[in-house]
């Protein structure tokens, strides 16, 4: 009687055993590599905007606050985006005819606001409210990055949740006095822990980790 | 006195074989194998076939319009929020357990009349653990996030909550799916080169030939089959006990009237096992039959297994008992509440059902003439089958339907779709059970095989302690 298989087939269903185990193994690698790529986290990636808006020339250069187009970070959720007038302020005197400002001019004109694309959102199953944590002495660079050196605005983590419990579960790593929030160019002291925990205790912050905290 | 009918009888049982006479290698093998190397399946199993699968249909169209739709389409609402899924879930997962009974405890107590079920009887439990498996995922509402219930580095930071039995759940059924699956499969080893070798058609030879992984039936295989096999039946006999143990925790680590209660892991695991040996029966007979396996399964295995069956059945029943009894002698309002309701609320009528089917119905098994007849043999354990599933329903439904708050009292009403799901799951049990019936042997040739050297060994006038 002939032989079913080749001889061959011993070596290939021994290195098949082995091999599909690396296969996994190598398989479950490659996945959490593709999951940290930018691609993915969109982190780094630098949106494409209707004006191509710079926060590190007005921020960064021209030093102005960020409450001054984000004006309710400190009283509402929402931190908001500016409306065309705040531009205006400043584009009704200055590069009043540049191209590259006609569709804020559009705007100003119609009555109808620029359509920015959003770059930090959490997803709607999450409570997230700025002015709570500016209050207890989160920075904007914290979260945001290093604002006042992009050119077009990209995200600068990742907002996954296990990035907000990284905080959640110890903020005294990051706290910063209150005076500190809104400086784009905060260098932390040598005994941020230290510091961190008198904040906590002066600002009285806790470490929020109840699910019902950010999904209400 | 040894004249009478009964006692007649009494001797004719005790001294029936468990494999008919003047069967040798070639003919156990021959009459097993050709069951599956036969060109065609007769014509009952084309229509039993048919009609399973199109059951399996049903439960495609039911969970497709699930996953549309969500679990709204389902019976479930507060304060009954565990409807037929959980009492589908449990009751297969019940079924399962008489598999891995006979195939592991059965084998290390060495009892030989298991040979010629247990291949069906792990079937049986696999194909039921998958059926199980399908519902609490589907009761999940979200079944496409099922694996962060596993502990894995995720982006949320999130853990499996480990003080909850429904996270120990999932690792106990998910292992007992495992080692089911080995188990039935390295039993299948020799038989599979048993099946390449006879196979004539090119396409089996190779199938066959690639699941017999190389067996070439050397000494040294059968020492590691052997080795193997006792491993995977040391490793399955604590899942007998553990797997349903575990499910009723689910119940029991709830504050609920009903489900509070300390009894509940011996009283689900001696359910388990009297649903499990139920549904053997109600699969052994027809098979028996329809392949005219009568020398293989014969009446003594029958009368083993309705002698299981009852005493599985004492075991529930003093269960009922319990619950019942600490109902009164805990003199909480809650609990005697509970245990009236369920006598004489608005289920009372499944309650009584219940108890006719599990309680009342078993104890004709205390008769010998009813334990040799077929026909009875069949029909109690059918009875059984329903008993157990009413049993879940009585559990989860009645508990949940009136607990502390009379103000926050309801009522279960299953839906259509619960019932398509839970029919279309039978389908897929069946479905299962077919092509295996097909494709593979139901009876373990090797084992029989080692049967005969024994039964030859007796005939010559060996003790069995030789």
């Amino acid at each position: 009687m002939a032989q079913i298989f080749h001889h061959s087939t011993n070596t290939i269903a021994r290195v098949s055993i082995y091999g599909a185990v690396i296969v996994i193994a190598l398989l479950g690698f490659a996945l959490n590599v593709v999951n940290q790529t930018s691609y993915v986290t969109e982190v780094h990636n630098a949106r494409p905007q209707p004006v191509p808006f710079s926060h590190k020339h007005h921020a960064g250069e021209l030093g102005l606050d960020c409450r001054y187009c984000h004006s309710s970070v400190e009283v509402s959720s929402s931190a908001g985006m500016p409306p065309t007038q705040t531009c205006m302020t400043c584009h009704s005197q200055i590069w009043t005819s540049a191209a590259m400002l006609e569709p804020v001019r559009a705007s100003y004109r119609d009555s109808k606001p620029i359509s920015w694309t959003r770059v930090n959102a959490v997803p709607d199953f999450v409570y997230f409210n700025h002015s709570i944590h500016v209050a207890k002495g989160v920075g904007c660079t914290t979260c945001h990055g290093p604002v006042a050196e992009m050119n077009i605005t990209w995200r600068a983590e990742t907002l996954y949740m296990r990035w907000c419990l990284d905080c959640h579960t110890a903020p005294e790593k990051y706290l910063r006095p209150r005076s500190e929030v809104f400086n784009a160019y905060y260098q932390p002291p040598s005994d941020r822990l230290a510091l961190g925990e008198k904040l906590m205790k002066e600002y009285k912050v806790q470490k929020l980790t109840a699910c019902t905290t950010c999904h209400r | 006195m040894a004249d009478s009918p009964a006692d007649k009888l009494a001797e004719k049982m005790a001294t029936a074989p468990i494999l008919g006479p003047g069967h040798d290698f070639a003919s156990v093998t021959d009459k097993i194998s050709s069951i599956v190397l036969k060109r065609r399946p007769p014509k009952w199993w084309w229509v039993g076939f048919a009609i399973a699968f199109a059951l399996v249909m049903l439960m495609l169209y039911s969970i497709t319009y699930l996953l549309i739709v969500g679990v709204g389409i389902w019976g479930i609402q507060v304060p009954v929020g565990w409807g037929f899924a959980i009492i589908n879930f449990v009751w297969w997962i019940g079924i399962g357990h008489a598999g891995t009974l006979i195939s592991a405890i059965l084998l290390l107590l060495r009892q030989q009349w298991r040979t010629s079920i247990n291949r069906f009887a792990e079937a049986m439990t696999l194909f039921a653990v998958a059926c199980a498996g399908m519902f609490p995922l589907l009761h999940m509402g979200r079944p496409w996030l099922a694996y962060w219930m596993f502990p894995y580095p995720d982006t949320m930071k999130m853990w499996p909550n480990f003080r909850s039995p429904l996270a120990w759940d999932v690792f106990a059924v998910s292992t007992y799916a495992t080692v089911s699956l080995l188990f039935w499969f390295v039993g299948l080893l020799p038989d599979l080169a048993t099946l390449r070798d006879r196979a004539k058609n090119p396409v089996a030879k190779i199938i066959y030939g690639f699941l017999a992984m190389g067996w070439r039936g050397s000494a040294v295989h059968w020492y590691r089959h052997e080795t193997a096999s006792l491993l995977l039946a040391g490793l399955a006999t604590p899942l007998v006990l553990s797997v349903h143990t575990i499910v009723s925790f689910d119940f029991a680590f709830g504050i609920v009237p009903g489900w509070h209660a300390t009894i509940f892991p011996p009283y689900f695991v001696a359910g388990a096992i009297y649903a499990g040996f139920a549904m053997v029966l109600t699969l052994s007979i027809p098979v028996r039959k329809v392949f005219g396996l009568e020398d293989f399964i014969t009446m003594r295995h029958l009368d083993n297994m309705g002698k299981v069956l009852l005493a599985t059945g004492l075991i529930v029943g003093y269960g009922y008992m319990m619950e019942a009894f600490s109902a009164y002698y805990s003199s909480d309002q809650y609990e005697r509440f509970m245990i009236l309701n369920r006598m004489f609320g608005p289920y009372a009528g499944i309650y009584w059902c219940l108890i006719l089917c599990n309680i009342v119905t078993p104890q004709f098994l205390w008769f010998r003439k009813v334990r040799s007849k077929v026909g009875a043999l069949f029909a109690i354990a059918m009875v059984v089958n329903v008993g157990m599933w009413l049993e879940r329903f009585v559990i989860v439904v009645t508990s949940l339907h009136r607990d502390f708050l009379p103000s926050s009292w309801g009522m279960y009403y299953p839906t259509r779709w619960d019932f398509a799901l839970f029919f279309g799951t039978i389908g897929l049990f069946l479905t299962l059970l077919f092509l295996f019936l097909r494709f593979l042997p139901l009876i373990s040739i090797y084992e029989m095989r080692a049967l005969v050297s024994e039964e030859d060994k007796k005939a010559e006038g060996w003790s069995p302690a030789d």
